[in-house]
């Protein structure tokens, strides 16, 4: 048994978490750590990036790497060259996986097309990009400084240069009607290859979306119950163009699935480096969250030092049993009853599985729980009610 | 001692936000009292409930002393009493204990609701009363339109009002020397038998109970021993002396000086408000006139959200009423809520207050049930039950029939109002008993059910004349009325704490009220949730909450992990203050909400 707890985080995999912490723009939504900077020392970035994945490799001896996720920010901006020495590394200290996933997130802006070839050259096998709509006026409101053109065009370039693309829209936005959703969602599933990323827009406290909320500025979203029909209609849709959801966000052909994303869902271990970036480390019986220093430049500053770490904090059984639990969850496959058991040191409870199983918001199969359809659009009620008091 | 002509007792009346506190604050700084360096904002009101809300609940005093004008020092008392009609019985005494008033009126504002209330106290005091119109450092202030409504409104001359800013000070110096020169000094015989007034006490961890008293005859010693005339208890005074604001010993106390006593004094019961103190020996023959006993008018039950905080809360409450006399407890036990306690209030601003305290003193987080008053309810065999709680309703089959409290409420409003407020006590089950004008105002006398009035009808009577009515009632009596217990269910479960009783013409309006607060006071569940209120085993109202149908996290990737299972432990600890009825978690604050009425 102690064996089983040691290393819990195989059952879920381990990969490498690239944060590159800058835009062109910001957009009025997005709550992730990004700049907006004019000059960028690809260089220097290179040298931290280099010197922090020594350092955790160091920690992480002889396990293979199943994936790297280049997110952001933009990452799209990155050079090649950066790209290609920070792959290289990771080969240099890690052996990679026969299968390895390499992301990169992109924007549909010409620009970045432009470097998709050198992406490649450099082990890029995977992008992502962020299209978010597809006309042009719901863009502009969402900050976005490409066109539906262009990302049409993004497209069909990263079609021609990588096997696997994805890309994400965002929907319940202002004013969007039911039949429009749908209209568009059609039109999205004729364009995509085997994955898409569909997420409800969410107003997060911080940004510019959260501001224009909080002082009532923020017009037409729609109600929970329009919100609660449109994800029901993209659930349909989607499985109706053979692309069901595998999480409440994430809809791929069968084998197509983010691998680098079913890390962090079947609760496994992922070295986060780049500014503000999380990581979990698995480190004898101990896992730990880290995380890094979120200003680029002091994070630049830290490396220099010797560590752009600035947390590492030790998770205690209930803390691991409730992340496996939330993040588990997510996902059709839903969790490993043991599992969760060994992990947070506490059975499931039993009287609340009961009713949730009544409910019919939940069901359990070959000794996994996972959520209904019907359960999970309220997810976070689920997770109220099963999280250890 | 001083001698009465250079004594000056005096309040100060105002409307919440005035400036009463910063006013205060000013003429402890002006006379010297407290130095510059020890000087905070509200320097007299003491709890943090009292200075969040800009309201007094307890008076407070404090001594000046004053070199005037004119070259004589004079010792200048301010008592500052509490504003709210739960408390009007100890303001009328504290009023008692002065001979003048200030009464602070915002010059950009004008005169309002709480300041004619307690000005009419000042006036049946036989207050002499000095305007002050204060805030003039403000470009909205108008001085000759606050003067003109102050003699029309409230009918006093405003001739020798004072303008004054109490922020940037202007005026203050004013003030002081007109409190020397238009306030009367205070009377009374030094040579006659002591008879002082019982103003108000408090207990301290040190030094047992603190009584504040106005002598009004003869002479106060430390060492003597001292009779309260209500209950003939003798206690040996072991301390006296003054507020300023801190406390200093005196060797004695005088006619006309107010200051306060010691006497190893343990619970603030035996020390009643209004009481009047005498020596035990050669004790004056009558007491003063006007003493009350205070008697809870509204009850309501306090439990704890966390049921294993029974004992710090029985803890708190004990601790509470050592200062309280005027609130009562009994423990209560309750189907739904496990073990409590059965509390009677002065109003509902005092169970607040005493809740807020709890809460937030004691740090427990409490369910506060439907607030309720004591019925009389008469059984078939002739006896005569009191009914605290509407969870304790006998059995109809024995009951013969139930009385309910009355009082005379007496309003004041402008014109304009009228129509309203009369509305209001119409739909409240009140009688028309007087109408009255005085200038462009009204005043109405209504014979209202206590149970109409005690939970929100004060709010409702501020919002309807945005604040202009001045409200003061009495109890009058009990009369038979055709009463109900109204039950509400949710998911089909009778929720005891909700319980009510109310007048069978206006069950159904009450009922549907309630369920219709409640389907928004219960967060969504994952499944949906009749709610009904009922009368016996007939259903009268009902509503339907709709199930849960979105509540996801759109986006969950390794860099949230840590930020989304804090975001849920969160919830799930606003999820503990809760209380589950069968499967249905009910908010705590639902309780009492859910009885307040949109009209």
């Amino acid at each position: 048994m102690p064996a089983v707890l040691d290393e819990d985080w195989r059952n879920g995999g381990f990969g490498l978490y690239v944060h590159w912490p800058f835009c062109q723009a910001k957009c009025p939504y997005c709550d992730f750590n990004s700049h907006v900077s004019r000059e960028i020392d690809q260089s220097a970035w290179v040298r931290a990036y280099l010197s922090e994945i020594a350092r955790v490799a160091e920690e992480t001896p002889g396990r293979v790497l199943t994936s790297i996720f280049f997110g952001g920010g933009t990452p799209s901006l990155m050079a090649p060259e950066t790209v290609a020495a920070v792959i290289d590394a990771a080969r240099a200290h890690w052996p990679f996986s026969n299968d390895i996933e390499i992301t990169l997130e992109a924007n549909p802006g010409s620009v970045e097309v432009g470097r998709f070839a050198g992406y490649r050259d450099a082990g890029v096998n995977r992008v992502s990009m962020g299209i978010q709509a597809l006309n042009d006026a719901d863009l502009r409101r969402l900050g976005r400084i490409h066109t539906v053109a262009e990302a049409r065009a993004a497209l069909d370039v990263a079609r021609s240069c990588f096997d696997r693309v994805s890309f994400d829209l965002i929907y319940a936005r202002q004013d969007q009607t039911m039949d429009a959703w749908r209209t568009e969602l059609t039109e999205a599933l004729e364009m995509a290859l085997d994955h898409l990323s569909l997420y409800q827009l969410t107003i997060e406290q911080g940004t510019a979306f959260g501001d224009r909320y909080n002082a009532g500025r923020l017009r037409g979203l729609p109600d929970d119950d329009l919100s609660a029909d449109m994800y029901l209609v993209t659930q349909e849709l989607c499985a109706k163009y053979g692309l069901p959801a595998y999480e409440v966000s994430n809809h791929a052909a069968p084998g197509a699935e983010s691998r680098h994303n079913l890390i962090y869902w079947r609760y496994g271990d992922y070295a986060g480096i780049g500014p503000g970036a999380h990581g979990r480390i698995t480190q004898g019986a101990v896992r730990y969250a880290t995380e890094s220093i979120r200003a680029p430049a002091a994070w630049l500053q830290a490396v220099s030092r010797g560590t752009g770490e600035c947390v590492r904090m030790p998770l205690s059984p209930q803390d691991q049993g409730s992340e496996y639990l939330m993040m588990g969850m997510r996902l059709r496959e839903g969790l490993d009853i043991e599992r969760y058991a060994h992990l947070s040191g506490w059975p499931l409870p039993q009287p609340r599985i009961d009713r949730l199983l009544e409910l019919g918001m939940i069901r359990i199969s070959d000794r996994r729980v996972m959520a209904t359809d019907a359960g999970r659009p309220v997810l976070n009620a689920i997770l109220r009610d099963l999280l250890v008091d | 001692m001083t001698d009465l002509a250079h004594i000056r007792n005096f309040s100060i009346v105002a409307h919440i936000d005035h400036g009463k506190s910063t006013l205060a604050d000013r003429l402890i700084q002006e006379t010297g009292t407290v130095q510059d360096r020890d000087m905070k904002e509200q320097m007299l009101d003491a709890m943090d409930i009292e200075r969040e809300r800009g309201i007094t609940i307890k008076a407070n005093t404090v001594r000046l002393e004053y070199k005037a004008d004119d070259g004589e020092t004079y010792i200048l008392n301010l008592i500052d009493t509490p504003g709210h009609v739960d408390f009007a019985y100890e303001v009328s005494r504290s009023m008692r204990a002065v001979e003048g008033s200030l009464l602070v009126v915002d010059s950009t504002q004008g005169v309002e609701a709480q300041t004619l209330a307690n000005v009419y106290q000042a006036i049946d005091a036989d207050h002499e009363i000095v305007p002050v119109f204060n805030k003039i450092d403000l470009p909205a202030s108008d001085v000759s339109r606050v003067a003109e409504q102050v003699e029309d409104v409230i009918g006093i001359d405003a001739s020798g009002a004072i303008a004054v800013s109490a922020k940037t000070g202007q005026g203050i110096h004013e003030v002081l020397e007109s409190i020397v020169h238009h306030l009367p000094a205070p009377k009374g015989t030094r040579d006659a038998p002591l008879k002082a007034m019982l103003v108000d006490s408090w207990y301290d961890a040190y030094l047992g109970v603190i009584v504040l008293v106005r002598i009004m005859d003869g002479v106060l010693k430390k060492g003597e021993r001292i009779k309260m005339m209500q209950n003939g208890s003798i206690h040996h005074v072991d301390r006296i002396g003054v507020f300023r604001p801190q406390m200093e010993a005196v060797d004695e106390l005088g006619p006309g000086e107010i200051g306060f006593l010691t006497a190893s004094i343990k619970q603030v019961r035996d020390t009643r408000v209004g009481d009047t103190i005498t020596h035990e020996k050669k004790g004056c023959e009558r007491p003063l006139p006007g003493f009350k006993p205070s008697v809870p008018v509204v009850f309501c039950g306090l439990f704890p959200v966390d049921s294993s905080e029974f004992e710090d809360l029985r803890d708190a409450i004990e601790k509470l009423a050592l200062n309280d006399a005027s609130f009562s407890y009994e423990m209560e036990t309750s189907a739904a809520l496990g073990f409590g306690f059965r509390c009677g209030f002065l109003g509902l601003l005092h169970l607040e207050v005493i809740r807020d305290r709890i809460e937030r003193e004691y740090d427990i987080d409490l369910i506060t049930t439907a607030p309720s008053v004591v019925y009389h309810i008469y059984m078939r065999d002739g006896t005569m039950r009191e009914l605290h709680n509407p969870a304790d309703m006998p059995d109809l089959t024995h009951v013969d029939h139930i009385e309910e409290p009355r009082i005379k409420a007496t309003i004041l409003v402008p014109d304009e109002f009228l129509g309203d407020v009369l509305k209001l006590c119409q739909d409240r089950r009140g009688i028309q008993e007087e109408l009255t004008y005085a200038g462009s105002r009204a005043m109405v006398v209504y014979d209202l059910p206590l149970n109409e009035v005690v939970f929100d009808f004060y709010d409702r009577l501020k919002s309807v004349t945005k604040g202009y009515a001045s409200f003061d009632y009495q109890m009058t009596g009990y009369r038979e009325d055709v009463l109900v217990k109204m039950q509400i269910l949710v998911n089909d479960e009778p929720v005891d704490a909700l319980s009510t009783m109310v007048h069978r013409d206006r069950a159904e309006m009450r009922g549907r009220a309630m369920v219709e607060k409640l389907k928004d006071l219960i967060p969504r569940h994952m499944f949906k949730i009749p709610i009904q209120a009922a009368i016996g085993g007939k259903v009268i109202a009902r509503e339907t909450l709709s199930a849960l149908r979105k509540d996801v996290t759109a986006k969950c990737y390794g860099g949230d992990a840590t930020r989304k299972r804090k975001l849920l432990d969160k919830q799930k600890a606003g999820k503990k203050k809760m209380r589950q009825f069968g499967k249905v978690d009910i908010p705590q604050e639902a309780f009492i909400s859910a009885l307040k009425m949109d009209s």
